[in-house]
């Protein structure tokens, strides 16, 4: 059990501090609030790092039950979204497709369709959006779910039977949600590239399939799938972080569980949108 | 326990419970008193080592408590928790609540556990929810599921948080049979007698048992002894205690 891990959010002062209302001067409130905001990344790079360290020092611990809790939430967070990830694919193509072809035809620089659907697809929406989706359908509910048990007093009855709440119902979400990001957003990618050709061919876009497909490989690098595959699951760790911990590390009342729930959504977005630009500076520079 | 003092399980900065010395031997059977919000609930969770004593020394079998690290697990195990409303965990069915603590410290597959668990089911009388989630049972039924759970693990120490609380005749008549036999020896634990802690806010079931009486009232645990000291000292507290029904709003 890791009981404390976070402690630094059960102390009255830290309550105190996150519910008084803001004074009326603005340096106060500016101070205020910026004391908020590093006490919730000092909480949640605790979280983070106390999970990371369950997940390599317990892997073996009790597989009968995490492991298939952990496939249970690679359905949820992956393949149980895969229709809906279908629907969005063919709109993306369609989306992108549908906005470039125009102007390259016009420009002459049909020649580069291929590329934009790189730069565009795989590189940044398509981890991007499938991270939000993901997000919005399963993180979110991670928090209400965990919310619930904790205000319910489910992880104290965890913490009775001496079963460590964060690889109990943690560490399965966060690998889950780490992979099912991952394959959805291949998934999203493939989708997306083969419905932006269907749309070429719609539009009678004088572009063969092997001259399409001799774009697209021609664009991608090694360092795109490498960095891909760390980006997405770069994502599913920090939604999957930020969810749980919003719904666990903290003492809760069930009056309380949505207002956890906009916050964990709000921060995960920002978090993810930082972690997109830092891949950014990382593409600019390779 | 030593001058332990033990904090709110909700306010950690109030102290509900002070200056306990109190010693449970081997085998003992206590009962402990109070109206509800005297610090029952936070004097068993602390005992149970889900927080640790604000002041003061506690240990459980020689060894201090609270109990966090895996190399004295077994130690921490030796003890079972029954939560007052079941606490169970309501994305499990009866069957899986009950399973839990044995497949994940025994690391025992389903079919492994399905031979010990059916016999927590059948003597609980809890088969025909075996597959039912909490939310579909009444929560007469839910303390039981919650029972079974603490003591698959066939703890030494078994701390019972109010249990005869809201319960209708049929079933109080039922949790002081089977209370009286785990501390007399039940087959479920194969005939090992079960240290029992139970709180109450009701003294009436228990008149005249031969059990070890402790009231809390004023912050203060008060060790009383038997039934026949708990006549004989027949505390104000004692007679709300015994007339709680008119007591109680």
């Amino acid at each position: 059990m890791q009981k404390g891990n976070v402690s630094v959010f059960d102390t009255p002062q830290a309550r105190f501090a996150f519910r008084m209302p803001l004074p009326p001067s603005l340096t106060h409130s500016v101070g205020r609030r910026l004391f908020r905001f590093l006490l919730t990344v000092q909480g949640l790079g605790a979280f983070a790092l106390i999970t990371l360290a369950v997940i390599l020092t317990k892997f073996r611990v009790a597989r009968h039950v995490v492991w298939p809790a952990t496939r249970q939430q690679i359905a949820r967070a992956g393949l149980n979204l895969l229709p809906m990830f279908l629907f969005i694919s063919a709109s993306l193509g369609l989306l992108v497709i549908g906005q470039s072809v125009a102007w390259l035809t016009r420009l002459g620089a049909i020649n580069y369709l291929g590329t934009i659907m790189v730069i565009v697809v795989v590189r940044e929406l398509g981890p991007l959006l499938t991270a939000l989706l993901v997000l919005a359908r399963i993180g979110t509910a991670n928090v209400v779910e965990l919310g619930t048990a904790r205000a319910l007093g489910e992880v104290e009855a965890l913490e009775a039977l001496a079963i460590d709440p964060v690889h109990y119902l943690v560490v399965p979400r966060v690998v889950g949600m780490a992979i099912g990001i991952f394959a959805l957003t291949v998934y999203l990618i493939l989708g997306a590239l083969g419905s932006g050709y269907l749309w070429a061919f719609l539009q009678n876009v004088p572009l063969r399939p092997g001259e399409y497909f001799r774009q697209l490989t021609g664009a991608l690098t090694g360092l795109d799938f490498a960095l891909l595959a760390l980006k997405t699951s770069a994502f599913g760790f920090i939604i999957a972080v930020i969810t749980c911990y919003h719904g666990l590390a903290q003492p809760l009342r069930l009056e309380e569980v949505s207002y956890a729930t906009v916050r964990a959504g709000a921060q995960s977005v920002i978090a993810c949108v930082m972690v997109d630009a830092l891949f950014i500076v990382i593409y600019l520079a390779a | 326990m030593h001058e332990v003092a033990v904090s709110s399980m909700r306010d950690p900065s109030t102290i509900v419970v002070e200056g306990v010395n109190w010693t449970v031997a081997s085998g003992d059977y206590w009962v402990v008193a109070g109206l509800q919000g005297s610090g029952k609930s936070d004097l068993l969770m602390m005992t149970a080592g889900l927080m640790p004593p604000a002041h003061g020394d506690y240990r459980l079998f020689g060894e201090p408590m609270p109990i966090f690290v895996d190399s004295r697990l077994e130690t921490r195990l030796r003890l079972g928790l029954v939560f007052e409303s079941g606490q169970l965990f309501n994305h499990l069915t009866v069957w899986e609540n009950i399973a839990l603590p044995l497949r994940y410290h025994e690391n025992w597959s389903k079919a492994e556990s399905a031979a010990e668990v059916q016999r927590f089911l059948a003597s609980m009388e809890l088969e025909p929810w075996a597959d039912s989630t909490p939310g579909a049972m009444a929560r007469n039924w839910q303390k039981r599921v919650g029972l079974a759970r603490a003591l698959i693990l066939q703890p030494d120490v078994l701390l019972v948080d109010n249990p005869l609380g809201g319960l209708d005749l049929r079933h109080l008549q039922w949790w002081m049979n089977f209370a009286e036999g785990l501390s007399r020896g039940h087959p479920l634990l194969y005939n090992r007698p079960l240290t029992l802690v139970i709180t109450t806010a009701d003294l009436r079931p228990w008149r005249g048992q031969k059990r070890s009486f402790a009231t809390i009232r004023n912050k203060r645990l008060t060790v009383l002894g038997d039934w026949s000291q708990v006549e004989v000292g027949s505390s104000e507290l004692v007679r709300e205690l015994l007339m709680a029904e008119t007591v109680r709003p």
